[in-house]
């Protein structure tokens, strides 16, 4: 019997026309079209989507979730990148 | 890794536990709720695949179209929540095929109900009625589940569980305004669901060992007689207005607690059952056993294919 497993796959769905495709689980076939057939009958059996994308999971580069702190810390520390950081005197309108 | 540093780890987990923080794949967990997640998701997996079996005997013999299609839909749905789960347990680091074949070894347990064998075709409403029910009683809370994709893959079970709780109520209520042979029909199945119905919810609290440690890692949110006592009350008052009788002696509505009392399950069945001696479970693993078998050929076609298709792309480019 052989061994070799189909691999695995990352499915993202755009639920309508306007809308980016989201992740919403993942799948095992053998090749990309295959993933694609397969993510239509685990992912839409109820017209959850119009359109499917699927990513072999090997091929994902993730960031470090332990690192997250570090790696987020610069937007953090920034709250000058955002409109309540400065002060509008008064009965000044449209801004 | 050194102990103190574990034990921060650790407590920095129960902290974002504790806060409502869900734990997604790659963040630190204790080994404990790893193993916990996996024997609970792989089981619940199973339970789903194994579920397909009591139903697929009535497919053939469906009282008409409507319902035949029904019913294939409901199967369908019920190995699309296999899939969803056991997608959840590889994101804890486990092999699929490994817990397919822990469930084929018989190491790996799956819900007792499905070891009691579909009699007669008011056993399906019984089933979308009463095991989907209380599936849903136990599944609702999973959708607050501190680890993400669990509890995602959950929300998708449950939007999908209640078309077929609906469907088994209404083959129920069909024949519960039909002759009274089929009323009968009806009776005489729920005789034999509701005692296995309340089984699903596990053992007591106080036999149930997993409980407190799940409940602080908020994997489960409610007890097993918190949830059971919410699925009588909610399915006894079902069952009145329909016309059928739960076949239970000691059930009774407690004015002072606002709840139903109800009669001791018979625990020796139930542990009967789980040990695997109940009337099915035999039949059921071999079945899963021979689809795997049986099936192998088109996983090793399909990667055959896969490979042909990759080759000519290859040259055409």
């Amino acid at each position: 019997m052989s061994k070799k497993e189909w691999p695995l796959w990352e499915v993202f769905i755009r639920s309508k026309q306007g809308l980016s495709h989201k992740h919403v689980g993942s799948l095992r076939a053998a090749d990309a079209e295959m993933a694609v057939n397969n993510a239509r009958d685990v992912y839409t059996r109820r017209s959850e989507g119009v359109s499917i994308w699927v990513v072999e999971s090997a091929n994902v580069v993730a960031s470090d979730p332990s690192e997250a702190g570090p790696l987020f810390e610069p937007a953090n520390s920034k709250a000058y990148r955002h409109p309540t950081f400065y002060e509008v005197p008064e009965g000044i309108k449209h801004m | 890794m050194e102990k103190d540093n574990l034990e921060v780890l650790d407590r920095n987990f129960q902290d974002k536990v504790d806060r409502e923080i869900k734990i997604e794949p790659k963040d630190y967990m204790p080994d404990a709720y790893r193993k916990t997640l996996i024997r609970q998701i792989s089981q619940h997996a199973h339970s789903e695949i194994v579920g397909q079996l009591p139903e697929a005997n009535w497919v053939t013999r469906a009282p008409n179209l409507r319902r035949k299609a029904v019913l294939l839909a409901k199967i369908q749905d019920e190995a699309g929540h296999g899939l969803y789960l056991y997608s959840a347990v590889e994101t804890l680091g486990a092999d699929r095929e490994d817990t397919i074949d822990d469930l084929h070894s018989g190491k790996a347990k799956y819900s007792s109900i499905f070891n009691y064998p579909t009699l007669s075709w008011a056993d399906m409403g019984m089933i979308g009625w009463l095991v989907d029910g209380a599936a849903i009683m136990n599944q609702v809370p999973l959708c607050r589940c501190s680890y993400g994709p669990y509890a995602r893959a959950m929300v998708r079970v449950c939007k999908e569980e209640s078309f077929h709780q609906r469907q088994g109520f209404e083959i129920v209520v069909q024949l519960m305004k039909g002759t009274k042979e089929q009323k009968e029909m009806a009776q005489e199945s729920l005789n034999r669901w509701w005692w296995p119905a309340l089984m699903m919810f596990g053992p007591n609290d106080a036999d149930s060992k997993h409980t407190a440690q799940s409940m602080k890692w908020k994997i489960k949110r409610h007890t097993n007689d918190e949830l059971r006592q919410m699925f009588v009350d909610v399915t006894v008052p079902q069952a009145e207005q329909i016309g059928l009788k739960i076949p239970d002696k000691d059930l009774k509505f407690n004015e002072e607690t606002g709840h139903y009392d109800f009669g001791e399950i018979d625990w020796d069945e139930f542990w009967q059952v789980v040990k695997g001696h109940g009337p099915c479970n035999t039949e059921r693993v071999a079945a899963r056993r021979k689809a795997k078998e049986d099936g192998m050929w088109v996983r090793e076609a399909a990667n055959a294919y896969a490979e042909k298709r990759a080759k000519r792309n290859k040259k055409a480019s």
